[in-house]
Order: structure tokens, then C-alpha cells, then sequence
């Protein structure tokens, strides 16, 4: 625990987003994880993703399982909803969350544990149905909270702190949620926020569900030798597939990259994301060259907005839920009454 | 960019910015530490070594330290009190004389002479007497003190407070001639000193030779007056008076005009008031006490009457944005019984032979060294207001200090040039993690305001202090308000993992890590771009994982060590440091504890 509450204080020339904060006004609590924990610098690029977005506080609601990944949306945007609930569940959640009141932008953080273990089966549905939300894996190859047990994200060959070597072959979000199906899929590191912020941003922006992996050491029990997690290894092995930036809707700047070609998808809130650079022959909305690219660098960090796709609708657009969120609909509305369910039955004999 | 030279005392001392400010180098930040403990007696001494007048100091000071503070850079805020917080460690130290500096019975030999008994004289006596000279001070008049004596009015320094500190140096054993002024240099170099310092001020008043000026008793110098007050040779002045000029010493004429009876005092100036050189508290104080202060007014006569003062005929102007070039809007008289000019002093040395090798410039000031104060004689050497015209007491006190350091070297025939370096220390602050040996939280509080006598009691006696000082309340208050400034962000580039942590947590963001390149792109391109050029900006050597480099923009860090508790591999250390200012005598010191 830090010995004191960061004060108040701020830089006199800090800028003000459209709706008039600053980025302090993003923060959260103090957090409580290990110094130098790669989950603190994801929190930071989340906290200038949200503020640069201009998105008020009171419409984000941070949505969470178990682990240090997943205590860390107390440290970000204090005036904002939150639930962080049992380990694994954070998508259940937020599926019932959002089907209530689709008018928040949903957060969504976990860990390689707490999403690729006991969570695995929810995280899998919560992108078939695209659930529009970001969901970021803060990725750090151990479960960090239980003192550096292998999670299901380790690499075949890495070594725990004590020196044990893991066997079991490990799962890939990224893979895994592009061969079902996923509308977003990224992957960055918690080291570089140049890169983090703008694919947040365009994460956020994002029709459906955004999946983003964050390699995100743990400096505790998975930043020694013979890991494949930490901030040396990491940073020697990063390759950056896609570099792209964000252009939020409704700025000149848009129709002059519409002009100008290349590779951009306009989302669906009509912003863009304008790649200034892709590999020969990648194309953004394929999926089987997104995974062949990976598979063919299988001793990289690949990184970058590796595939997106802005046609898929996501679960009130599949459902076709009233364009009035459910939560505000009046109560008559919502639950029509015992004797229109009875008629309903009736029709079904 | 090249890495910042963090071993050379001048880095971290230019961040604590209240100490670079002040011209004596008083280490600010552990006083007031020292107050906030309660160790009053040990928070005077600090000051003392620096300022060698802390009591008076801690009233009148110019403060040069308080614009500096960085306090007063943070949104809406202000200056820590630092002077009047030097004022509680000398109200409540008690009894110090065990802890002055001890005086060799057997002295050294050598015979300095001082002429004038003012802040500078008294500062080199202060250094030398421990050092075995034999000091004797010639003064003009019959009391010590010079100006602080004289000019500064008893309402903000009360004889007693001026006495007991000028008393702790002459009771070294210093040789004092009162009613002696010195008539002759060439006279005084005949007595064989081995050594002689002039501190003898700059007492001619500025004149204001218009017409009427002479056909009138009723239009006074404003530091003679002053001084005809203190020594109590005038005791009334008429009830309209007008003071001519803006600067401190009117402030001083006008208030004690209020004392001795005057009713309606303005304090003329030509120009607006973002212009004026008085002090903004010192204005503030005056127009509490109900002085006006009269703008855009240029003197052009004295209006006299049956041969007596009845008013002052001004040109009322306006004038342009930079106050460069005015036009008059007409011409107005303004009644008044007595003039007091207040629009600045002159050097003058009548006493000193142009035979002697002492060279003079064409405004009639000694050419005197800036480093070491020796004037074109060797073995002549000046201080204070009488080196380069009126300054204020810590720049006397300063001179005294560097003058008494060649004083020093001269009797010993080292060469003048010769200045003992600064030496400097760092002394991690670390207790354990999250854990540190200063209070390094930020608070919030203002600047406490000082309580002043009531507005009727104070006007009842010329010698009633204005100014209360602060209760222990206060004190307590604006001693938390201080940074720290000198426990120093202290950063290992070896140890750096680049994770981010440091850059996240700081609250005014300060740090930045950036590929290299030259200074002024970097600025440019920090987390909060530069705001404030004189604010150096740190620069590590290249970090191992990346190669880039880690900055802080030293501007508006509140040192609150959050950088270094969130570091994982103590990349970031809080560490003290001390400069040791060098006096005379002083061994060289430089023990070099860096990181
Ligand atoms: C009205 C007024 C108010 C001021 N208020 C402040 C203030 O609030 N804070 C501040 O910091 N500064 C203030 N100052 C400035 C400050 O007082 C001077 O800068 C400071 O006292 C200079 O110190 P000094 O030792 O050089 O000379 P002085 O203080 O002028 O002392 C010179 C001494 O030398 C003596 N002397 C002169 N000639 C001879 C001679 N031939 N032989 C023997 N003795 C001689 C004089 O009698 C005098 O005692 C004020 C000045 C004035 C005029
Ligand atoms: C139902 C249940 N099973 C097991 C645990 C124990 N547990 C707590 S956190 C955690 C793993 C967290 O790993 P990860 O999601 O990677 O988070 P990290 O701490 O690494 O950020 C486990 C297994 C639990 N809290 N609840
Ligand atoms: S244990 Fe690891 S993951 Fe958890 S806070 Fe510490 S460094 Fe971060
Ligand atoms: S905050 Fe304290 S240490 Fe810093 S400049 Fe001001 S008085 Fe000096
Ligand atoms: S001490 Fe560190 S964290 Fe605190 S203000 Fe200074 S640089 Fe920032
Ligand atoms: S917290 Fe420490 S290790 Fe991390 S970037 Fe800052 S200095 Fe480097
Ligand atoms: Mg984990």
C-alpha cells in the first residue's frame, strides 16, 4: 500500500475533455497491487482511453472476476458503475448488465486465469453473442493473486520463479477468439501505451465485443529469467503486425482518410481506425490470414489490431431489443402480466 | 540530450528553489522541518549560519525566497511563509548562547577594521571573530545596526528583537567605536590594519529639485527623516502629507507618518501600480492602515505660500500599455503641510582620497570584484548597500560572508580567487516500503494569514509591533505546507525496467520516458509539455531495456515520493541533500554520498 493517497494536486495545464475533466478526474482508488505490476500501466492507458473518449464517469460501468487483474477497475474512474464479481463470471455479468441497460459503455478486465480457466466456457459466449463491450485480458501467464501459479496462457518451456517448467500447451486468447468467431481482436503490451491507448480507443469504439490481450507482467512471480512474461522478454519479442491510430467520428480528418485510401474501418459510431501500417497482403477483415500470421511467427509477440469486423451485430441487434434500453422502459412494458404470458402459453398448445 | 550532471551540488540545490533564491543559500526546507518538531532553538541556528539575523530577518526580510518557492507555482496557491515561519523559530527559541560559535581566547594575530556598524560589517565580524581576528567597527553614530536601526521603523522591528542578535556578535568580543564616523582612508590605512571592509552603506537621500524646494523646512529626505525619528530628534508631522515615490522606504514614511500624527497620507507615484517597486506585502500593510496610494502623478512643483508648504502641483498622466511613454492630462495641486521624498539613495565616499589606488566608477561607486569584494587596493574590500548601491539586508549579509572569506584568505596570503568549493550530500530518506523519514504527504492547506494589532491600539505608540506572528496553530499549518523541496527525486537508470509505474503515479506529471533527442524537442514532448523554461529538466543516462531516457520536468514536483514507492527496483530514490555553503574558515567538504 502506498503510505499516502495521491494528492489532489494536479499540473496547472492539464487539458479538459469534451465533457470538461481532466484525466485525474478519470482515476480511481490507490491501488493495491505490486509496485511495478504491468496491470497499473494497462489501468493508466484504460483511465486516458475512457478520458480521451470524453465518455461521462456515470456511463461506464467496470465489470470484473477474481484476481489482481481483476480488482484493478477500482483503480480506475471512480464516478463510474461497477461490479466485480465471483472468478470467471465477469462476462455473465456484463451480459446481464448490458442486456439490462445497453446505454453504458461496458469495461470489462480479467486475467489469463480468471478468462482462460475457470471462466473459459463464459468468455467463449460472451463473443458469439458479440456482446458489445472491451474486454481486456491483462495477460501475465501466471495466476498473480494466488502467488504465481502457471495459468493457461503459459508458454510450453517457460520456468516459474522457482524453477519448475511448464508442459502443458498453452491457449491463445487471440487464437481462440478468432477461430470463434470474434468482431475484435487485438493484442498490445502494458509497457507500451502509444500503441495500448489508440486500441483501446478504437476497442471501445467497437460494434461488438473487443477482445484485447495485454501482456502484462507480473513483476512478482513472473519477471525472472526463463520467463516468457516478463518486461525483458516481452520487449526483445514483440513484433508489431498493424500499427494503426484512432479518428474519433465526426472530425474533418475522417473524410480526408476516406480520400486518401489504404487500410481503414470505419466503425460503427463512425470513427475510424486508419492503419498507417499493415504486412504485404494482410487484410484487417480476414480472418484466416489474421490467424495464419500469427501461426506463422510462433516465437513473437505479435501485436496490433490483428482483425475487425464492423458487419456482425451484436446481441440487441441479434435479439432486436427495443431501441429503448430495458432498464428504462416502463415496468408494464417490460413484464406485460400474467395473463399475456397465459395467452402466449396458449398459443403454443 | 546530455544525462543531467546530478553530481554537481548546483542541480539539486537549483530544485529546492527558495534556497537557490536566497542569496545567503539559508537551507529553508529542514528549518522548517525543525520548526515542525518543535527544535526552535536548532531551526534559529540553521538560519543563523546562512542568514546570521534570523530574528530580524524573520520580520523584514526582502524574501526573495518566497516568489521562488514552488508552492506558489501550483494552481491557486501561494508561497509557503517562510519568512515569518523564520520569525516562530526565533520568538520561541529561548536561550542559544551555548550553541554560538565559540570565540578563540588566543587570537591570531591579525587586526581587521570594519567602518559602519551596519548588517554587512556585522556579518564579517560574525565570521572572523571565531576565527581569532581582532575586529573593530567604526560607526558614525552612537548605536549599532545602520539602516535596520535607523530606516526600519520599530513597528515592524522592535529595538529589543534588533539588539539581542546584534548583541550576540559584538559580545564575541568585537571592538565597537560609536560617534567614531571615519573621516579619512587614508587615516585608517595608517593604523595598520591588516585589513579594512567598508560597510558603510548608501546613506545620501535622493533629491527632488523643483521649484519651491528650498523655500520651505516642511520638505524632508525620507532615510534622513527616518533616521530623525528613530533617534527620536522628530516626534510630529503635520496632518496632510504626501510622500514622493513608491518604493519601500515610502511605505516605511508614510506608516510612521501615521504615528506621529498625520491624517490623510498619499503616497504619490508616477506610475500604475503594476510598475511600483514596493513589495506587495509591504503595500497591502501601508493601505490596511489607511494610506492612499495616489497613481499616474508626476511632481512638478512645491506650492508655497507666505513662505509656507501648503501643496504640490502634479501632472496627472496617462500613460501606455509598458508604462513607457505617458501624455498629461492636466495639471492638479493637492494640499499638504508636509513632503516626504522617498526616490531612492545614493552611494557617496567623501571620506575616502582618490590617491589611494581605490578606483571609482562614473556613477561614483568603488570598482569592486563581484566574487571576491576586493576593491582595486588589495586589502580593501566592500559589502553590502556601500559595493553597488542599496540592496536589502540578506544581500549585506551575503556580502559579508564572501567578503570576510577573502578577508580570510588574504591574512593567510591565499589568494582571494581562491573560494572553497560547495560540498554536498544525499542521505536516502527510505524507512521501509512505503515508508519514509520525512512527511511526504501534500497539504492541501492555504497560507496562513498573519494576525495584526487591532487598527486603533496599534497607532497609540510609534513602538507597538504590528505584526503578531504566527500562533502555534498556524505554525503547525504552514510549516505541512512546504515540499520538501530537498528531499530529492534521486533516479538509477541501471535499475529501471521501464513498467511504467513512476510515470502513472505522479501526480502532477512530472516524468516522461522519450527517445532521445535534443532539449528543446524533448520539452516539447513530455507527458505535460513544459511550461516553466527555468525549471531544468532531468535527463537520465540511456535505459537499459529500450534506450530511452528517463525525464522530469523539475518544475512543479511536490515531492511526495509516490515515484519511488511505486518503483519495483528502487530505480527512485527520496534522498536528502545538502549543500554545505561555505564560510570563512570552513574546510572544503565534498563528500559525494550520489546514487
Ligand atoms: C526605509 C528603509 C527601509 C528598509 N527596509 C528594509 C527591509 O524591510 N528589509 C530589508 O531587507 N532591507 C530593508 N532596507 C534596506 C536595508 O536596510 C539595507 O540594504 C541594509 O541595511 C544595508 O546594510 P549595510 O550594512 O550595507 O549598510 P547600512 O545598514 O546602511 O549600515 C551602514 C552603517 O555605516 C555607518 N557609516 C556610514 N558611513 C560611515 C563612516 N564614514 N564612518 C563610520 N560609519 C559610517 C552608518 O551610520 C551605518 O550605521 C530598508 C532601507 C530603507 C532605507
Ligand atoms: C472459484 C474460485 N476458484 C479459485 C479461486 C482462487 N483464485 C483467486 S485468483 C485466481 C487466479 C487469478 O489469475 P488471473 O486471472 O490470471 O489474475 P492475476 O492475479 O494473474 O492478474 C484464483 C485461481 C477463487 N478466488 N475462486
Ligand atoms: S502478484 Fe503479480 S499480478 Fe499480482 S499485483 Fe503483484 S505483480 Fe501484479
Ligand atoms: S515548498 Fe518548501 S522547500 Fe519548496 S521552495 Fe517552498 S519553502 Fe522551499
Ligand atoms: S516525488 Fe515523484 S511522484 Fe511525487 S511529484 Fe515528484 S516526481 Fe512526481
Ligand atoms: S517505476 Fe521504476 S522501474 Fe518502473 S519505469 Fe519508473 S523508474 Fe523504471
Ligand atoms: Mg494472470
Amino acid at each position: 500500500m502506498p503510505s499516502i493517497v495521491k494528492p489532489r494536486v494536479a499540473h496547472p495545464s492539464l487539458k479538459r475533455n469534451d465533457v470538461g475533466l481532466t484525466v485525474r478526474d478519470y482515476e480511481g482508488q490507490m491501488s493495491t497491487l505490486c509496485a511495478g505490476c504491468g496491470h497499473d500501466s494497462i489501468t493508466a492507458g484504460i483511465t486516458r482511453a475512457l478520458w480521451e473518449l470524453s465518455i461521462p464517469p456515470h456511463m461506464i460501468a467496470k465489470m470484473s472476476g477474481i484476481g489482481c487483474s481483476s480488482k484493478t477497475p477500482t483503480y480506475f474512474v471512480n464516478g463510474a458503475h461497477g461490479f466485480n464479481s465471483a472468478h470467471g463470471r465477469m462476462p455473465a455479468i456484463a451480459t446481464g448488465a448490458n442486456a439490462a441497460n445497453k446505454e453504458l459503455t461496458y469495461v470489462g478486465v480479467s486475467g489469463d486465469g480468471d478468462s482462460l480457466s475457470i471462466g473459459l466456457g463464459h468468455l467463449c459466449h460472451a463473443i458469439r453473442r458479440n456482446l458489445k463491450m472491451l474486454y481486456v485480458i491483462e495477460n501475465n501467464g501466471v495466476y498473480g493473486l494466488t502467488k504465481g501459479q502457471f495459468s493457461a496462457s503459459a508458454d510450453v518451456g517457460t520456468k516459474s520463479k522457482k524453477g519448475e517448467v511448464n508442459l502443458m500447451a498453452p491457449i491463445d486468447p487471440v487464437m481462440l477468439a478468432l477461430s470463434i468467431g470474434a468482431t475484435f481482436v487485438a493484442r498490445s503490451f502494458s509497457g507500451d501505451k502509444e500503441q495500448l491507448v489508440p486500441i483501446l480507443k478504437a476497442a471501445l469504439s467497437h460494434r461488438g465485443l473487443a477482445l484485447v490481450d495485454v501482456i502484462s507482467p507480473c513483476v512478482t512471480f513472473n519477471d525472472h529469467e526463463g520467463s516468457t512474461r516478463s518486461y525483458i522478454y516481452t520487449r526483445q519479442h514483440l513484433h508489431e503486425a498493424t500499427e494503426s491510430n484512432f479518428v474519433p467520428p465526426a472530425r474533418e480528418i475522417v473524410a480526408e482518410i476516406a480520400r486518401q485510401g489504404g487500410t481503414n474501418v470505419t466503425m460503427h459510431d463512425g470513427s475510424v481506425i486508419h492503419f498507417s501500417r499493415v504486412p504485404d497482403n494482410y487484410d484487417v477483415s480476414d480472418r484466416k490470414a489474421a490467424m495464419d500470421y500469427i501461426r506463422e511467427h510462433p516465437a513473437e509477440v505479435v501485436t496490433g489490431i490483428l482483425y475487425a469486423d464492423e458487419s456482425v451485430p451484436e446481441m440487441h441487434e441479434m435479439n432486436k431489443t427495443p431501441s429503448t434500453a430495458l432498464a428504462h422502459l416502463p415496468y408494464e412494458k417490460l413484464c406485460p402480466g400474467s395473463a399475456i404470458l397465459d395467452k402466449l402459453q396458449a398459443s403454443y398448445r | 540530450m546530455q544525462p543531467s550532471e546530478t553530481g554537481n551540488p548546483d542541480y539539486f540545490h537549483k530544485v529546492v528553489d527558495c534556497q537557490w533564491a536566497c542569496p545567503a543559500h539559508t537551507n529553508v526546507p529542514e528549518y522548517i522541518r525543525l520548526i515542525a518538531q518543535g527544535k526552535y532553538a536548532e531551526s534559529y541556528m540553521l538560519n543563523r549560519a546562512s542568514n546570521v539575523f534570523p530574528s530580524v530577518l524573520g520580520r523584514t526580510c526582502d524574501r526573495p525566497c518566497e516568489p521562488a518557492c514552488r508552492r506558489g507555482r501550483l494552481e491557486s496557491d501561494k508561497p509557503v511563509a517562510i519568512c515569518r515561519l523564520k520569525r516562530v523559530a526565533s520568538d520561541l527559541r529561548g536561550d542559544v548562547s551555548d550553541m554560538l560559535p565559540k570565540i578563540p581566547t588566543k587570537k591570531n594575530g591579525k587586526r581587521i577594521a570594519l567602518v559602519g556598524a551596519g548588517p554587512a560589517s556585522l556579518t564579517v565580524a560574525n565570521d572572523l571573530m571565531p576565527l581569532g581576528y581582532q575586529v573593530t567597527i567604526y560607526e558614525r553614530y552612537g548605536k549599532p545596526g545602520g539602516l535596520m536601526r535607523t530606516n526600519i521603523p520599530s513597528f515592524r522591528l522592535p529595538e529589543k528583537v534588533l539588539m539581542d542578535e546584534i548583541n550576540m556578535i559584538l559580545d564575541m568580543g568585537v571592538e565597537i567605536r560609536y560617534d567614531s564616523p571615519v573621516e579619512s582612508m587614508s587615516g585608517l590605512l595608517g593604523e595598520g590594519y591588516d585589513a579594512i571592509f567598508v560597510g558603510s552603506g548608501a546613506p545620501r537621500g535622493k533629491n527632488l529639485d523643483l521649484p519651491g524646494r528650498n523655500d520651505t523646512d516642511r520638505i524632508h529626505i525620507g532615510i534622513d527623516w527616518l533616521g530623525s525619528v528613530a533617534f527620536e530628534h522628530i516626534d510630529k508631522i503635520g496632518e496632510k502629507v504626501l510622500i514622493i515615490g513608491v518604493g519601500n522606504t515610502a511605505m516605511d514614511c508614510c506608516r510612521t507618518s501615521l504615528r506621529l500624527g498625520g491624517k490623510d497620507i498619499k503616497v504619490m507615484a508616477r506610475r500604475p501600480r503594476a510598475f511600483f517597486k514596493a513589495s506587495p506585502w509591504e503595500l497591502e500593510d501601508a493601505e490596511e492602515e489607511g494610506v492612499e496610494i495616489v497613481i499616474n502623478h508626476a511632481p512638478k512643483r512645491f506650492v508655497i505660500e507666505d513662505g509656507k508648504l501648503v501643496g504640490m502641483e502634479f501632472d496627472r498622466l496617462e500613460w501606455d500599455e509598458k508604462a513607457e511613454k505617458s501624455k498629461v492630462l492636466e495639471t492638479i495641486i493637492i494640499p499638504c503641510d508636509d513632503v516626504i521624498l522617498a526616490i531612492g539613495q545614493d552611494n557617496a565616499f567623501p571620506w575616502i582620497e582618490k590617491d589611494l589606488g581605490i578606483e571609482f566608477d562614473k556613477w561614483g561607486l568603488a570598482k569592486v570584484d563581484q566574487r571576491t569584494f576586493m576593491c582595486t587596493r588589495p586589502g580593501v574590500f566592500f559589502g553590502g548597500d556601500s559595493a553597488w548601491g542599496p540592496k536589502n539586508i540578506i544581500w549585506a549579509v551575503e556580502h559579508g560572508h564572501q567578503a570576510a572569506i577573502s578577508i580570510h584568505n588574504h591574512c593567510q596570503s591565499v589568494p582571494v580567487t581562491d573560494r572553497p568549493a560547495h560540498g554536498m550530500n544525499l542521505l536516502s530518506m527510505k524507512m521501509g516500503i512505503s515508508e519514509w523519514s520525512y512527511h511526504n504527504d501534500f497539504n492541501p492547506a492555504h497560507r496562513q494569514k498573519m494576525h495584526h494589532v487591532d487598527l486603533v491600539q496599534r497607532f497609540k505608540d510609534l513602538n507597538i509591533e504590528v505584526e503578531l506572528g504566527f500562533d502555534l496553530e498556524q505554525t503547525a499549518r504552514e510549516a505541512q505546507r512546504c515540499l520538501n523541496c530537498d528531499i530529492e527525486t534521486v533516479f538509477s537508470a541501471p535499475k529501471c525496467i521501464e513498467c511504467d509505474a513512476c510515470i502513472d503515479i505522479c501526480p502532477v506529471s512530472c516524468l516522461t520516458m522519450e527517445k532521445d533527442g535534443p532539449e528543446e524537442e524533448l520539452r516539447k514532448h513530455l507527458t505535460v509539455p513544459a511550461i516553466n523554461l527555468d525549471q531544468a529538466l532531468f535527463a537520465s543516462k540511456p535505459l537499459p531495456q529500450t534506450g530511452r531516457l528517463m525525464l522530469k520536468d523539475e518544475d512543479l514536483c511536490v515531492h511526495c515520493g509516490l515515484c519511488a514507492e511505486r518503483c519495483p527496483t528502487a530505480a527512485w530514490d527520496m534522498q536528502q541533500f545538502q549543500i554545505f555553503i561555505s564560510h570563512a574558515g570552513d574546510p572544503v567538504t565534498t563528500q559525494c554520498a550520489a546514487a
